[in-house]
């Protein structure tokens, strides 16, 4: 009776891939191995693992060697914050942007409250951090430097090559948590210069729990866990096997298919956008004019709450986002978008609109009309006092 | 039916339900009652259904000696409950959110209830709850989110009346719940929903058992929702948490200090609990025994007074409990227009039976408004147990005509 919801929140997570599917089942059927054990099966399993490394490697530019498979971007992040903080023994700096994804942040907070000095630099109101702010935070005693390649939020790309090549010219690492980046835009970790790089495959058509660090030659990672030599000693765990073989095929395609996304996620985000400032002339698109990825649009209709617009949206089928995806599905003021500087009106009023491959321009038009549709409905339901408020 | 059954025998009504036609939200609190409701309501087919669930209080933050006040990145737990509120309607078929409400919550409902019982009085958070919190504010956002009717899970009834919509007690007295609402506006009732106002505790457990409602099997919620432990710790912990002059309780008594026990010639019979540990009408845990009680004839001490400024607690025979009448503050009427329109109203007063706390079984009485939504509620026979701080609630019939709080 309806059409079929549209899935709009490819920030959050992405459908999987039937090609990168169609790879794993194996694994999930009939094949199966520990990739450490010395027989056959086990052999199997460590050539599906290592052709999976190999794919992950070649889509950053790197060698499968400085690949590391983790089981989250989360994992990745932490295992190099508090891995710095450690080897640090908790002594000396750290810095990172404001607006870093949390698994940054909150290991960020554990090493200091370890002891550690933790400076956070602000990006500015256009979303990005200013490379010679964070470098000038950057002392001799500082052990890490982190700057997200993408925000998960309003999607802007930030100045990782600027402040790694600088960083590292005083013998400080870099990580760059390229998780929102990898697969949308080209990632390479020869122009980044960064030492440790995190990525995520279901953020790109992958399936959940299979992800990566990527270490440069020489850098130095205490690992998060132990108990087996997997990983040349650098993650203990028997390996994922069915989700790493997926995250391998997601890298292989995204490798080869990279451009062809690029212009067809900017192609449906600026139908959008340019549909929306249209439809609703005073649409406030944050961060517009900086560079950023190609499928994210971040945007606050004055006068509406972005937590009733997420709902009503839903309810009418389409999925967005108000910001960072909250495990019980509760809507708080992002701390991100706080860091940016915007008033937290501004912020609960906005939402997170972020195309997948699937989507396709009638689904951009069709969530235009609900979009014009429920914000009329919000504006006519919010008392005159509370929009004020709200603006 | 199983429950992995009954959860597949339903198809997610999610696509079919178009934001604006009628859309009914559902308070889902976890609990058996509202659970069943959002089931009928999904059953009855006749629209699309929303189920809404409030975070209302994370015990874990309260409690666990952790400052709530900042809103750390990632924090944002619920109660185990309203995981139940999503199951129950997943097996609905119906959509669900959580809305995070606990500032409200704490503002409204938790800080009013701790205010409350340092000023002597006992409280009726679920009144306040409902008043405030789900018939103001909820109701509020669910309209924000298209729905034109809040359904709960009430034991009362919503009935067409000559002046509009009226609310009613629920067909099983012993079930009840009307006393609760006795706040609502009539433009609340006109956009509420009590789907269970017909059903007995059996019916609705049946229900549950029947379709296989993970919620089947869950007990009664007696307790005030935010008290884990007992009220008294609660109310020191509260109020120690504010820390405001004088060890953060009244201002004039310390906090955990033992309340002076007297009779009523303010003779001191004994020290006790301090004195917000104490209810008007209360019998058991006095702290004094019955014999130390020279006067009122030697038998059983209830406690007839409470004075939050002195610490002071009297108490006495059943027979000086007895009150013939007491005031009201915060009248509130349904339909004035119908219950006050005869020209002695305001002179002789209205008729009405009273209920003077929840399982109160009701007296006859008179109530008389007086300026500043005050007013003197005399009763037929005198009533034990007339607490200052709760809700005195009037009926004709099974109807509710409004209520008050017992000043």
């Amino acid at each position: 009776m309806s059409a079929p919801p549209v899935y709009l929140d490819h920030n959050a997570t992405t459908p999987l891939d039937p090609r990168v599917r169609e790879a794993m089942l194996p694994w999930l059927g009939e094949r199966h191995g520990n990739p450490s054990s010395i027989h056959r099966y086990g052999q199997a399993a460590r050539e599906a693992v290592e052709a999976a490394r190999e794919e992950v490697a070649a889509l950053l530019g790197a060698r499968p060697a400085e690949v590391v498979l983790t089981a989250s971007g989360t994992e990745a992040n932490n295992a190099v914050v508090l891995g710095a903080g450690r080897r640090a023994g908790f002594a000396g700096r750290v810095v990172l942007s404001a607006f870093e994804h949390p698994s940054v942040r909150a290991a960020a907070d554990v090493v200091e409250a370890a002891g550690m000095e933790v400076v956070r630099v602000l990006p500015g109101a256009d979303g990005v951090v200013d490379a010679a702010e964070m470098l000038a935070a950057v002392t001799p005693d500082t052990r890490l430097v982190a700057l997200m390649l993408a925000n998960n939020e309003v999607g802007t790309l930030q100045p990782v090559a600027e402040v790694a090549a600088a960083s590292r010219a005083r013998g400080v690492p870099v990580l760059c948590d390229a998780v929102q980046a990898v697969g949308k835009v080209p990632v390479s970790v020869g122009e980044l210069g960064c030492d440790f790089l995190t990525l995520g495959g279901h953020k790109f058509h992958g399936p959940l729990g299979a992800a990566a660090l990527r270490l440069r030659p020489g850098a130095e990672l205490e690992p998060l866990l132990v108990g087996g030599s997997q990983e040349r000693r650098r993650r203990a765990s028997t390996e994922n096997v069915p989700a790493v073989v997926g995250l391998g095929a997601a890298c292989g395609h995204a490798r080869r298919e990279l451009a062809e996304r690029g212009r067809h996620l900017a192609e449906l985000r600026d139908r959008f956008e340019a549909g929306v400032r249209e439809a609703i002339p005073d649409v406030r698109l944050h961060a517009t004019g900086s560079p950023r990825l190609p499928n994210t649009s971040h945007l606050a209709v004055p006068g509406i709450e972005g937590e009733a617009l997420l709902i009503r949206l839903d309810l009418a089928g389409f999925a967005v986002s108000t910001g960072s995806a909250c495990a019980s599905g509760t809507v708080e003021p992002s701390p991100g978008l706080r860091a940016m500087g915007m008033a937290p009106e501004e912020a609960l009023a906005s939402i997170r609109v972020s195309f997948g491959m699937t989507n396709t321009a009638d689904e951009v038009d069709r969530f235009l009309a609900a979009l014009v549709r429920e914000t009329g409905e919000l504006r006519r339901l919010m008392p005159a006092a509370a929009v004020e408020a709200a603006v | 039916m199983t429950v992995a059954a009954a959860a597949h025998a339903r198809s997610d009504r999610r696509a079919e339900a178009p934001a604006s036609a009628g859309l009914t939200a559902v308070a889902m609190s976890g609990g058996l009652d509202s659970s069943v409701a959002a089931w009928l309501l999904a059953e009855a087919g006749e629209g699309p259904v929303v189920g809404l669930s409030m975070l209302l209080w994370d015990a874990l933050a309260e409690e666990g000696g952790a400052p709530a006040a900042a809103p750390a990145s990632g924090r944002c737990c619920g109660a185990l409950d309203l995981g139940d509120a999503k199951r129950v309607a997943r097996q609905a078929g119906i959509p669900h959110y959580t809305l995070r409400m606990d500032a409200e919550f704490r503002e409204k409902v938790v800080d009013p209830f701790v205010d409350e019982y340092l000023a002597g009085r006992t409280p009726s958070p679920c009144v306040r709850c409902n008043t405030r919190v789900k018939f103001d504010l909820l109701l509020d956002r669910a309209r924000r989110l298209g729905a034109r009717r809040l359904a709960t899970g009430h034991y009362a009834r919503i009935a067409d009346g000559p002046a509009g919509p009226e609310l009613h007690a629920a067909a099983h007295r012993e079930k009840d719940q009307s006393y609760f609402l006795f706040e609502l506006t009539r433009e609340q009732l006109a956009a509420s929903v009590f789907p269970l106002g017909e059903l007995s505790k059996d019916e609705v457990r049946a229900v549950a058992s029947r379709t296989g409602l993970v919620v089947a099997e869950k007990g009664e919620s007696m307790e005030i929702c935010f008290v884990a432990g007992g009220v008294r710790e609660f109310v020191e912990r509260e109020a120690g948490r504010r820390g405001a002059g004088g060890g953060g309780g009244n201002g004039l008594v310390p906090l955990g200090e033992g309340a002076a026990i007297v009779d009523r010639e303010g003779r001191e019979l004994g020290r006790g609990s301090p004195y917000y540990r104490y209810t008007v009408g209360q019998r058991r845990g006095l702290g004094v025994s019955s014999t130390a009680a020279g006067g009122g004839g030697g038998g059983r001490l209830y406690v007839l007074a409470i004075d939050p400024a002195a610490n002071r607690v009297t108490v006495g025979g059943a027979d000086e409990l007895a009150r013939p009448a007491f005031t009201g503050r915060g009248l509130h009427w349904i339909h004035p227009e119908l219950d006050l329109a005869a020209d002695d109203a305001a002179t002789a007063g209205v008729e009405a039976t009273v209920k003077i706390r929840s399982r109160h079984p009701g007296v006859a009485a008179r109530v008389r408004p007086l300026p500043g939504r005050r007013c003197e509620v005399e009763f037929a026979t005198p009533q034990h147990g007339v607490a200052p701080g709760q809700a005195a609630v009037f009926y004709r019939g099974s109807r509710v005509l409004g209520g008050c709080w017992i000043a």
